[in-house]
């Protein structure tokens, strides 16, 4: 017989367990649940972008045959929203409409052919008001305001300085101030929104299949729109295709299909079009930045000056924490003091932007990068002992109250600068050939929840059974980011079991605990950190049923995974057995395993607002690009990508990879061609041609180094994995162009358009310089 | 009323003539491993196989494929068994969401018939399909190893 030894597989590369699923079209997404007698669900939307209004004329979308029920704003006067202090949205628009395609009525008809002709029946009357699609125009004085509560359509605004910029800029060499214009951008996640709603009317129950990243958030929401009570919901989240944060708040399709289905005491499938689902948004909002940096000879940073204004749509989302972040993510990277930041989240007539991937830090992060860069060039400093005089020193606390644990920033560095060839080949490469370096970092998961309601912040549960069959009971929602593997591997690793002895079960409230979803990379770190737990407390029952059936102690019983025994020459008894034993007492056993951040995580109360940012554990990247620009064209190229992430701990390198590319991929769409373009409030973009994402031809290799700096809170010293990248590609980007063709772009999107429009510019400028001026 | 053969089997469906075919495979047929991505044939979720040739089956009408052999996600291996595709598809972990995933393997299974030793120059021409997940870099190695399987 073989040597029976606890099988291992943190650190390794491990394929996502859902995989065959995935390759053989048998993993049910929301619109994969077709099934006889629902009623196809869908929404009149309002063509106007801001009024008053009058009318909502039903009568003849009821008359056509086939429609089963209608519900409009009367049908419903609760809002909801994600933030429990800014909750200002109805699911079906109530007294004002506030952008074009947000939702006025729904219908449920018999089928879609129906149900679409029944929305075309639908009339809407409005008194127009003036409506604003920049954060500018909405912010006049003389403007009218989108909602009552909100004078001067300001959502929220920030204010801090912390240290003296006055100080910190005497201090300095050399000062420096550029004005930045990120483009508005959306996730166009690959499955369109959609949601099933079955009423049980004898039994008053809901059960709600949708496409969420945050079932828990969609529960409550839902007993808050519908008046019912939590425990008569259920929510189910089936495969999700694709996040990106456009689906971490309860979205109005659930709400809607909800209200009809109870409407009509039946069920609703609603499967929203392509359009519908980048007019429901919730990306990044449109980023102005003025951002002023002082830096010395040395390289020191002496003072931060920074003002950000995003144009959020016409609710608030998660608005009001997108303004903070990019405030307080201003730290935790470099060791800055002498820092200044004023932030205004904008209520404008556009729809409402939400929590996109990198949340709140990657517009502020491109800014700062670049700025950086412009500025190390014109003091002759190199780019990479800029960030080096600059480096935290780890376990620290910023002058935001920010705690840093583990930092592998100089690591990741250091081999982005070696990979590339930096040293080497950088100011030596060919006409039009350039590098970029920048940096990055983001959280895992944000320490205080947003609903605070005094739980752990993760629970995980596994269940034990006669077959010896381990089950993991988990509310983390898998969106394809890999958190169920890692759950799997997670209990597995601690009861030194293989992957297939394990099992788990996900998004059904009426089944796993509650959890609050994925969003801001929290689930590694904090569900990670509870399945621990769960197993080692499971762990703990087989040791002392081993203990029993060996006639032991506990203390000397050795687990091998399939194998418990007292010492390395009794025989032992295998994990079946054990299993037998501990149940004769208890029956299936169940275990919990918790995990709750500590307070000196939860940021401090230098400023209103400055809970946002605080986690237990940043992840830090660092990325170089080389680009070459085509001057005939404007064509610009990405050859190669070399990143290095510092996640804590790869649980699973394959899945690490996997993300970090993913990341850095998102950030080229972002700062090379995605935009989300308006015509006076009619999204011109809304649909995946104009709406341009990279191709696989546009997509450059992308060399991925992990950094393990071991966070001491992480799970197996894990941190996040899945965002951080993301921004630092942006400025990387724009450095390697002013390196390549010595033109910098401040503005967002670097299409060919704008690259040959700032060449013939240049072109222009210096031909007249040679002719003497004019 | 018309007859579709999908996967070897025939189908009675009762759609209008110009119908999507993904429609048809999805709502009648209730084969529902082919996605709706975009509708206009940009993203490639809905590829499946028509006579054997990758086409996005949002932009086929019905009527146009009635007595053609038609297969999907759910037929592109035998029953019990793993196309060379999926099998490199899993072991590189290409999928993340895997919302694309089923038109991305179609298109590419395709290829490898006409082309069994793509360059990378060949996949950046053959292969349109939109992942949004950014999976572009497995993708390309899946090829190859599938390739070479």
């Amino acid at each position: 017989m073989n040597e029976i030894r606890p099988t291992h597989t943190i650190g390794g590369y491990v394929p996502m367990i859902d995989g065959p699923e995935k390759v053989s079209g048998r993993a049910k997404y929301t619109a994969d649940i077709i099934q006889p007698g629902l009623l196809a669900g869908r929404i009149f939307r309002s063509p106007y972008s801001h009024g008053e209004i009058l009318d909502v004329d039903i009568s003849a979308a009821l008359k056509l045959p086939g429609v089963k029920a209608i519900v409009t704003g009367a049908d419903c006067d609760k809002t909801f929203g994600v933030l429990p202090i800014a909750r200002s949205e109805h699911p079906l628009a109530r007294d004002r409409v506030r952008y074009r395609g947000e939702p006025v009525a729904a219908v449920a008809a018999i089928d879609d052919a129906t149900a679409r002709r029944a929305v075309e029946l639908i009339k809407l009357k409005v008194r127009e008001l003036p409506a604003y699609y920049t954060a500018q125009s909405a912010l006049a004085p003389d403007a009218v305001a989108l909602h009552e509560k909100k004078p001067g359509n300001l959502e929220r605004d920030v204010l801090f300085e912390l240290g003296s910029t006055e100080q910190g800029f005497a201090q300095a060499d050399l000062v420096r101030e550029g004005t930045y214009n990120c483009a508005e951008v959306c996730q166009n996640q690959m499955e369109m929104h959609a949601a099933v709603a079955e009423y049980d009317a004898v039994r008053d129950r809901m059960t709600v299949h949708a496409s969420t990243q945050v079932p828990y958030y969609v529960h409550l929401m839902l007993s808050q729109i519908l008046g019912m009570e939590m425990s008569r919901i259920r929510v189910v989240k089936p495969h999700v295709g694709g996040g990106f944060g456009c689906r971490t708040e309860t979205l109005n399709v659930e709400l809607i299909t909800a209200l009809l289905a109870r409407k009509i005491g039946g069920g609703v499938r609603t499967v929203i079009t392509r359009e519908e689902t980048f007019i429901t948004h919730r990306g990044r909002p449109e980023t102005d930045i003025k951002l002023k940096i002082g830096l010395r000879k040395d390289g020191r940073i002496t003072a931060v000056e920074c003002e950000c204004y995003q144009r959020g749509g016409a609710h608030s989302g998660y608005g009001v924490v997108t303004i903070l972040y990019a405030g307080s993510m201003l730290y935790a990277i470099y060791d800055l003091h002498n820092v200044k930041y004023l932030g205004k989240r904008v209520l404008t007539n556009t729809p409402p932007c939400g929590a996109f991937r990198g949340h709140g830090t990657v517009d502020i992060r491109f800014a700062f990068e670049s700025l950086l860069d412009q500025m190390a060039a014109e003091m002759g400093l190199d780019p990479f002992a800029v960030r080096r005089a600059n480096f935290l020193s780890a376990p620290t606390f910023t002058d935001n109250d920010l705690m840093v644990n583990s930092y592998g920033l100089p690591e990741c560095v250091d081999w982005v600068e070696q990979a590339s060839g930096w040293k080497k080949r950088k100011g030596k490469m060919p006409k039009g050939k350039g590098l970029g370096m920048a940096c990055s970092h983001y959280i895992s998961g944000a320490s205080k929840p947003v609903n605070w309601t005094g739980e752990p912040h993760a629970t995980v549960k596994i269940k034990l059974d006669f077959d010896g069959s381990v089950v993991v009971l988990s509310g983390a929602a898998e969106i394809g980011q890999g958190s169920s593997t890692i759950l799997v591997q997670s209990v597995a690793e601690v009861l030194g079991l293989d992957l297939s002895r394990i099992r788990i079960v996900t998004g059904d409230s009426d089944v796993v605990p509650k959890d609050n979803g994925s969003y801001s990379s929290r689930v590694t770190f904090m569900v990670g950190n509870a399945a621990i737990d769960a197993a080692q407390n499971l762990k703990r029952v087989l040791v002392n049923a081993a203990a029993r059936k060996l006639e032991a102690k506990p203390e000397d019983i050795e687990c091998l995974g399939e194998l418990y025994r007292a010492g390395a020459q009794d025989k032992g008894a295998t994990f079946d057995e054990v299993v037998t034993e501990a149940l004769k007492d208890t029956g299936t056993i169940t275990v919990t395993g918790n995990y709750s951040t500590i307070p000196e995580s939860h940021g401090g109360k230098k400023y209103r607002g400055s809970a946002i940012g605080g986690t237990m554990g940043y992840s830090y990247s660092a990325q170089v690009v080389e680009v070459t620009v085509d001057e005939d064209t404007g064509v610009v190229t990405v050859d190669k990508v070399w990143v290095a992430h510092d996640c804590g701990k790869a649980l699973n390198r394959l899945t690490v990879e996997g993300q970090v590319q993913g990341s850095v991929w998102m950030g080229m769409g972002q700062a090379m061609s995605e935009e989300a373009a308006y015509h006076e409030g009619l999204m011109l973009t809304a649909n995946m041609l104009d709406y341009r994402v990279p191709t696989i031809q546009d997509s450059p290799p992308i060399e991925c180094h992990i950094v393990e700096s071991n966070d001491p809170h992480g799970p197996f010293g894990a941190k996040e994995a899945g965002e951080g990248s993301l921004a630092a590609f942006l400025p990387a980007l724009t450095n390697a162009i002013a390196n390549a063709i010595g033109v910098r772009f401040n503005d967002l999107p670097v299409t060919p358009d704008r690259v040959f429009e700032a060449i013939e510019k240049r072109r222009r400028s210096s031909a007249k310089k040679t002719n003497g001026g004019a | 009323m018309a007859r579709l053969t999908v996967n070897g089997k025939n189908y009675d469906v009762d759609v209008e003539a110009d119908t999507p075919l993904l429609w048809a495979i999805r709502e009648n047929v209730g084969l529902t491993g082919t996605k709706y991505g975009c509708g206009i044939g940009q993203c490639g979720a809905c590829t499946v196989h028509i006579d054997g040739v990758a086409t996005r089956s949002c932009s086929v009408r019905v009527s146009q494929v009635t007595g053609k052999k038609i297969t999907t996600i759910e037929g592109l291996a035998a029953a019990g068994t793993v196309h060379k595709v999926q099998k490199a598809w899993i072991d590189h972990d290409v999928p993340q969401c895997g919302y694309c995933q089923s038109g991305m393997i179609m298109a590419v299974a395709d290829l490898l018939k006409k082309k069994p030793k793509p360059t990378d120059a060949d996949i950046d021409e053959a292969i349109k399909n939109i992942c949004r997940c950014g999976t572009f870099q497995e993708v390309r190695a899946a090829i190859h190893a599938a390739a070479n399987a």
